[in-house]
């Protein structure tokens, strides 16, 4: 496997919120990176985190948030400790993100093609002429048809889908390193969703760019991302290739997540699903925040959190059950079939 | 569980729900299907936006008047009920959980006077004691703590409201529920666990579900049968198994190529369908017809061939 | 590795029992009502708490004044009028019992005024001008809030019938709000006002008669932004009568908007109440308002401009705390401003 430099690298970011009823701790301690060229899935559920990291990349969290500890590399600096001008620089130029609802994501009052034009003469200082002809280009690109004239319509005149298009042709117009899209697809239809999620591989070749793929969609996941991240409770609690994580996932949340979507061929009555709900990060339990919705869990998960655990050089879960004290367990028969899928081709 | 004999429990006929009618901006959102539900089935209704699926299952609960056709549930015309203790009864034997956890509770009023609105108007409820255990039970139902009785829906995540939901459709105990997109709000884990509560449901409490959604993965886990909308019309029904092991219809297949799958090799090599929808409005007549045994397909009779060459091939 | 520093128990490794920490539906945080929360909010907002002291402070005052009889039948003396005002021991001028005439600081209490005190000053017929004050302060904000209870109802009653009937109803509703709009609050009062008999009453109805109709609207629009919320159409397809929606569903929810719209009706009120005084068709005399009081300052404000100063002091006050405390409730009851 080639080894990709990486553009991107996180480093044991720690985020609190303050709020009325005392102090949120919305990211604990995550480390990743984002090699060039690839897509990196970030998949969790509602309060894990994966929001308040992707902001935090941007500078974009809200003002109660407090950066208690970590850094975040790129292109030369720690991006935590630029001020706002330094971050407008960025966004928009080296780094974009396309957000989940396109309706409110453009501004109505405003053309199209003004709106692709903007981040041309904010970043780059193009005539005004000149960033219009690339706005027009880029539009071609999307696959809005008929972009000669449409480039004069106003957001309401369009479809979800094509606003979409939109809102990806204005984050790639100054062909940004990294892209972070935040469940880009999740507000559209399906058949939508699969024409963009094609459209932006496309793009990603073209462009060269990063992706950074937020979701709780394991199936769009599988489609798109070469690496995979997933967050539990504000931690990342496992990360491989795409393959490692559908075919031999170790942590047993990520066992919960993909046993939780049926397949088009899942036969039982009883879909396994995760008991009870998230936890709350006023008071993150003690140990493993897993540990109470895990039937696995070992009594070591009330007392200590898990570090990472090698699979493999590319393949790390935290989980105690990985830990050579730990009993050998069997995981539920849809990760079993996983696995053994996975052997057979990893030896063929 | 499907059972063959069972009788229908509904009965839709050239229902046509439209809206601003004669103006300009006429949308006809439901325009002319025809499907039944039996009895203990679960009925998928799928379609994306714009297809007329939560339309359909609002002018089945009589929150709209049809604007033609009808809706016949337990062999009365819903629209026809005169009497208030007909009304009363049909309200009490339909129910629906709806899709958004954040609106469909009211934000000012307990999780127990939410539960207890169907108690109350019905007056199941002998005293105040009878009413709190009643709520109560129902909330162990749903999996809920008793304790959640006293708080309001702020405190809760989107699935616990889900569950609410569905403890207040419960409480008038009805025999047909109509789930208008139940778990399109909710995280994956928390969709596997409302779904796995509402079969559990349906064997124990012998109910029969139309269950509407988009998520085509989740709907033919759940369905007996599915029947697939576009644009106001019914395209196709079928067992679920067979809808998805032999999709006539160019808009089913569409739609299945679509879906994803959490399988990296599966999706490496899939292909998009796509899908003309000018077809429909090209001047053909078309109605339901049976390619197969209780395999439906919309169809001009000029096509009525080219679909039964689906089905062998 | 770090846990090899740290002394584990020997069962570490093994499975916790069934169940036993599968804790899943506990909710942590206390219970937090809407009210609670609301005021907790409120309270953040420095300038809105000070408000809602101080008209706290002047209701109390000026209501609880009617008990005491020195304040509730106010005397006059006629040759105690026109004096400044003095209070016993401050000694700064304005408030020491002097006056500037004909250039120069005399002291006005002289002769037969030797012994009084009155605290701001006394008027034309030798009246206690801190307590007319008192009792103008108690009649405007009588006036006020009955006038703003009534329209209250009517607007409230109002706007949830035409935004929940909607259709040929509402447009009519609406049509009806539009033509009273079109002819000006001050010609309707007026015209009200020689109708009817003076006097207070009148003029209650005469204001609350203009004054629904902004809170009709405001609750017309938001009933219709609920009637299209799940939460109703759960409560229809429950077979609820509309009328006990209307109470059980819409109503508690249109708080929020009755009361921040309330809190500035009533300064609205008390303005247009003391602007009719001011042109004498207000409160009829021997009673008072801070119209009146304002009315009769204004006739000799270049020589006692005290007599002036004080009520309109008051009603400003009125005014601007009413307006910042609803202000600060609008940002407290609206749920998009949470942190």
């Amino acid at each position: 496997m080639e080894n990709k430099e990486n553009i991107l690298e996180v480093r044991n970011l720690s985020i609190n919120f303050k709020t009325y009823a005392g102090t949120v701790q919305a990211i604990r301690d995550i480390s990743f990176d984002l090699k060039k060229g690839e897509t990196l899935a970030i998949v969790g559920e509602s309060g894990s985190g994966k929001s308040v990291t992707t902001r935090s990349i941007m500078g974009l969290n809200a003002t109660n948030a407090d950066v208690v500890d970590g850094s975040i590399e790129f292109d030369g600096q720690d991006i935590l400790k630029l001020d706002e001008k330094e971050l407008s620089k960025l966004r928009g130029s080296k780094i974009a993100e396309i957000f989940q609802d396109p309706m409110t994501s453009l501004d109505p009052t405003m053309k199209i093609g003004r709106q692709v034009a903007e981040p041309l003469m904010i970043h780059q200082g193009l005539s005004k002429e000149k960033a219009m002809a690339k706005a027009l280009e880029m539009l071609k690109l999307v696959g809005i048809t008929n972009a000669e004239e449409r480039i004069n319509d106003y957001p309401y005149q369009f479809s979800g889908g094509m606003r979409q298009r939109i809102v990806i042709a204005i984050a790639l117009v100054n062909y940004p390193e990294i892209l972070i899209a935040d469940e880009p697809t999740t507000a559209l239809d399906v058949t939508i969703q699969a024409k963009i999620l094609e459209l932006m591989k496309e793009l990603q070749t073209k462009i060269n760019t990063s992706i950074i793929f937020i979701t709780h969609d394991l199936g769009v996941v599988a489609g798109m991302a070469d690496r995979v991240a997933v967050m539990y409770a504000g931690k990342i609690v496992e990360y491989g290739t795409v393959d490692e994580i559908f075919y031999n996932p170790k942590h047993p949340y990520t066992w919960g997540l993909l046993g939780s979507m049926p397949t088009l061929d899942t036969d039982e009555d009883v879909l396994p699903s995760i008991p009870g709900t998230p936890p709350d990060l006023l008071e993150p339990p003690v140990g493993d925040a897993f540990a109470a919705r895990n039937k696995y869990a070992l009594k070591i998960d009330t007392i200590e959190q898990p570090p990472f655990f090698k699979v493999s050089d590319t393949h790390y879960a935290a989980t105690w059950l990985l830990d050579d004290r730990a009993p050998k367990v069997t995981p539920p028969a849809d990760i079993v079939k996983r696995q053994e899928h996975f052997k057979n081709t990893k030896q063929g | 569980m499907l059972d063959k004999d069972a009788p229908k429990i509904l009965e839709v006929k050239n229902l046509k729900q439209y809206f601003n009618v004669g103006r300009k901006d006429e949308v006809r959102a439901v325009d002319d299907i025809t499907f039944n539900v039996h009895e203990g089935e679960t009925f998928g209704l799928v379609g994306e936006s714009g297809s007329g699926k939560t339309t359909t299952g609002r002018a089945i609960s009589h929150l709209y008047e049809p604007t033609g056709g009808e809706i016949i549930f337990e062999g009365k015309d819903v629209s026809k009920l005169k009497t208030k203790k007909d009304e009363k009864e049909f309200r009490s034997d339909i129910q629906t959980i709806f899709q958004d956890p954040y609106a469909s509770l009211n934000p000012r009023m307990k999780v127990k006077d939410i539960i207890a609105e169907g108690i109350d108007i019905n007056h199941l409820a002998k005293d105040k004691a009878d009413r709190d255990a009643q709520v109560e039970e129902l909330l162990e139902t749903v999996g809920l703590n008793k304790e959640h009785a006293n708080r309001y829906p702020h405190e809760f995540s989107g699935g616990q409201r889900q569950r609410i939901g569905i403890a207040r459709a419960l409480a008038v105990k009805p025999k047909f529920i109509i789930a208008d997109e139940p778990i399109s709000a909710l995280d994956v884990s928390i969709q596997a666990q409302v779904v796995n509560l509402l079969k559990d449901l349906q064997k124990k409490r012998k109910l029969t579900y139309l269950f509407i959604a988009h998520d085509l993965s989740m709907v033919k886990y759940i369905s007996d049968r599915i029947g697939v909308m576009h644009y106001g019309r019914m395209l196709e029904i079928a067992d679920a198994d067979e809808l998805y092991a032999h999709p006539l219809h160019d808009y089913t297949r569409s739609l299945l190529s679509a879906v994803p799958v959490p399988d990296p090799e599966f999706e490496r090599q899939r292909e998009i369908v796509d899908y003309d929808a000018s077809v429909e409005s090209d001047g053909k007549q078309r109605k339901l017809v049976e390619i197969a045994p209780n395999h439906y397909v919309r169809a001009a009779d000029d096509e009525i061939q080219m679909y039964k060459d689906r089905l062998n091939s | 590795m770090a846990d090899k520093a740290k002394q584990l128990p020997k069962d570490a490794f093994e499975p916790l029992s069934d169940g036993a920490h599968l804790d899943n539906e506990k909710i942590a945080a206390p219970s937090l009502t809407f009210v609670k929360d609301s005021w907790r909010r409120l309270k953040k907002n420095k300038a809105a708490m000070i408000s809602l002291y101080i008209l706290i402070f002047l209701f109390v005052v000026s209501f609880g004044s009617a008990l005491i009889p020195a304040f509730s039948s106010i005397s006059t003396h006629p040759n105690l009028n026109n004096l400044p005002p003095r209070i016993p021991g401050i000694d700064i001028p304005g408030f020491n019992g002097t006056l500037v005439q004909g250039g120069a600081r005399v002291n006005a209490y002289t002769g037969a005024a030797a012994n009084h005190y009155f605290w701001l000053g006394s008027d034309y017929l030798g009246r206690d001008l801190f307590a007319r004050t008192l009792f103008g302060t108690r009649i405007s904000l009588l006036i006020a809030v009955v006038a703003t209870f009534f329209d209250l109802t009517i607007g409230v009653a109002y706007g949830i019938i035409s935004g929940w009937i909607g259709g040929k109803v509402d447009t009519f509703m609406q049509r009806v709000i539009e033509i009273l709009l079109s002819i000006p609050n001050l010609v309707v009062m007026i015209l009200l006002l020689l109708v009817l008999k003076p006097g207070i009453p009148a003029i209650i109805i005469a204001i609350a008669f203009t004054s629904w109709i902004n809170m009709a609207r405001l609750v017309r629009a938001q009933t219709l932004e609920l009637k299209s919320q799940e939460f109703v159409l759960a409560a229809r397809s429950l077979g609820e009568s509309s009328f006990k929606i209307a109470f059980k569903h819409l109503l508690p929810n249109l708080t929020s908007v009755i009361i921040i719209n309330t809190m500035f009706t009533i300064p609205s009120a008390i303005f247009f109440e003391a602007f009719l005084s001011f042109i004498g068709i207000g409160v009829p005399a021997p009673a008072a308002s801070l119209g009146t009081l304002i009315s009769n300052g204004q006739k000799s404000f270049q020589f006692l401009p005290y007599q002036m100063w004080v009520p309109a002091i008051v009603l400003s006050l009125l005014m601007i705390a009413f307006n910042i405390l609803g202000d600060g409730l609008r940002d407290a009851f609206d749920p998009k401003s949470r942190e």
